[in-house]
């Protein structure tokens, strides 16, 4: 069962061939006895999931939900009523949510039952899940391997099959690149497509949620039920949301796609250019026309995502106080003694160094030179993109320059950490939608191909996306040994 | 740029982080090394361009001014550390 995709999970509950309970008990001992190995879930919700799959299986009827009694995870950013919500801080290591983020929400009443909180990088900073609290994530293809972040627990555990989906969210990557170095699919959608309410915020002009899965059609399911308006989140956009999944199918004949020049050069891995290329030679085989384009400065995304994102992570992040909730230090002199003790023990190392980053770019004196510079170089890339889907219909590319990098390797050097994102920040930086699916292998490590629309093109990603994996098979590859 | 162990120090103040005397020189090299990277965006050409505000150019919707949330203070102050009589409990800050 493990082995199924969410979407032939929900055909096989609504023909009765197993039932949600038998599949959640399968799924949690799984969990239960691999998930020590990859350490990918901070809060596991047993008896709760059970309940909502006896209460699915009762409630079934021919033509009950697309996703009813489906299991699916949430990255522990999103805010679960009467459940820890760490977001893999310390900071958060005692705060149990007094509601549910809409995304949350919106899947419950899709039918999807919750098995658990997965782990992250510490406040989604990072781009290893080395950052968490609660201690890295292993990828299930090389457990001395890092799974990507910040959405790292999300991707390791739907890579071994411990649940056949799982939310995430994407500031600059951090669903794009872990899904690319653990072999799945993952998209993150328009900036406003889903509703941030509930989802703690880390940079607020990029955050966007999103979801990992083994498939194109997961995700389209998935984010149908995930995605529009919420009143509670101002920056969600106010537009109808097409059934994702009715369009699949479409032909690709005439596709322009559009090959990123400046992707496409001596950054990128020799091995993981030729996987991509074979990828294009694929959708060329549907009747797509590929092209180059160039986005002349999007060799500036990188230093410009990280003036803006630690700019407003620091104004973010200034709400823990130790004084409501969260991590408080023990005996504080005073008020900014509580303050900086519980700022200071509260918070991890890359978290204080973004905090501080973002503090020195919005001081007095700076904010032109920095921030405010950096929203100019965001307006030429976002025009680069408006001008390259002129001339293309979608963009299609690498996801990561190479496959996972082992545990450690990159830790002592931010900025080299900050470089694994080159090819997925000019997305967010113009709130474009971006999706990873499995392209290949390099040395039995997944390589990631990333497909770029236009805003609000979720569904012809998801197209593009869907007729490559009818034409391979890279997405159905899953780790042996103990996880099979 | 290499920024000063005094610089380093007020950032940490702004901040309200409390950071060990150790860990100060770690901070001076990762911030240091940070700033040099993002001073990249001194070469690009950005005359008359505006700083973007929106990624697209949307405008923020405002609703109408009623009352939509219900008093959950009970329910949210059981993450705090400190309550009494429904207030939160912090050091005294007047003498």
């Amino acid at each position: 069962m493990h082995g199924m995709t969410l979407a032939g999970i929900a055909r096989a509950l609504r023909a009765r061939e197993f039932s949600s309970e038998e599949l959640v008990r399968h799924l949690l001992a799984r969990i239960e006895r691999l998930d020590p190995e990859l350490n990918a879930f901070i809060t596991v919700t047993g008896d709760a999931a059970l309940d909502a799959a006896r209460a699915a299986d009762a409630a079934r009827t021919d033509g009950g939900g697309p996703l009813a009694g489906v299991p699916i995870a949430h990255k522990d950013i999103f805010c679960t009523a009467g459940v820890k919500t760490s977001c893999g801080s310390r900071m958060l290591d005692n705060f149990v949510s007094p509601y549910d983020a809409t995304v949350v929400e919106r899947l419950r009443d899709a039918g999807t039952i919750m098995l658990g909180k997965t782990n992250m990088d510490e406040f989604a900073m990072g781009s290893s899940n080395e950052t968490s609290f609660y201690g890295p994530v292993r990828n299930p293809w090389d457990l001395g391997r890092v799974p990507g972040g910040s959405s790292g627990g999300s991707a390791a555990a739907v890579a071994a099959r411990l649940v056949p989906a799982a939310t995430g969210t994407d500031t600059g990557g951090s669903i794009r690149q872990p899904a690319a170095l653990a072999g799945i699919t993952g998209i993150k959608p328009t900036y406003g497509r889903v509703s941030r309410y509930g989802m703690i915020a880390f940079a607020s002009s990029l955050d966007q949620a999103g979801v990992l899965t083994q498939t194109a059609e997961d995700a389209a399911l998935l984010l149908t039920a995930m995605s529009g308006h919420d009143p509670r989140d101002s920056t969600s956009v106010d537009a109808p949301v097409p059934d994702y999944a009715a369009g699949l199918d479409a032909t690709l004949e005439g596709l322009r796609i559009g090959v990123v020049e400046e992707f496409m050069d001596e950054g990128l891995d020799p091995a993981n250019a030729a996987a991509i290329e074979a990828a294009l030679r694929v959708l060329e085989g549907l009747g797509a026309v590929v092209r180059r384009v160039s986005l002349p400065s999007i060799g500036l995304s990188v230093p410009a995502y990280y003036v803006v994102a630690p700019a407003e992570c620091s104004s973010n992040l200034s709400r823990f106080d130790g004084a409501r909730f969260g991590y408080r230090a023990a005996q504080p002199r005073d008020l900014e003694d509580l303050y900086k003790r519980s700022r200071g023990e509260g918070f991890g190392a890359e978290v204080k160094r973004r905090i501080m980053t973002g503090t020195y770019v919005l001081s007095a004196g700076y904010y032109d030179a920095y921030y405010l510079k950096a929203q100019r170089v965001r307006q030429l890339i976002a025009a680069d993109f408006r001008c390259a889907f002129e001339a293309v219909d979608i963009i299609v590319g690498p996801t990561s320059p190479t496959p996972a990098f082992e545990l450690g390797a990159k830790v002592d050097d931010p900025v080299t950490m900050y470089l694994n994102d080159i090819y997925t920040i000019g997305v967010n930086l113009a709130g474009l939608p971006g999706l990873s699916a499995p392209c290949g292998f390099v040395d039995g490590l997944p390589v990631g191909l990333q497909i770029v629309g236009r805003a609000f093109e979720e569904g012809r990603i998801l197209n593009v996306a869907h007729r490559f994996q009818q034409e391979t098979d890279w997405h159905a590859r899953a780790p042996g040994g103990a996880f099979a | 740029m290499k920024l000063s162990r005094h610089e380093v120090e007020a950032i940490a103040h702004l901040a309200r982080l409390e950071i060990s005397a150790e860990e100060v020189p770690v901070y001076v090299d990762n911030l240091s090394r940070i700033i040099d990277f993002v001073q990249q965006l001194e070469r690009a050409d950005t005359e008359g361009v505006t700083p973007m505000a929106h990624p697209l150019n949307m405008t923020q919707p405002l609703r109408d001014d009623v009352v939509t949330e219900p008093d959950q203070r009970a329910l949210y102050q059981q993450n705090a550390q400190a309550v009494e009589s429904g207030l939160y409990l912090v050091p005294r800050v007047i003498e």
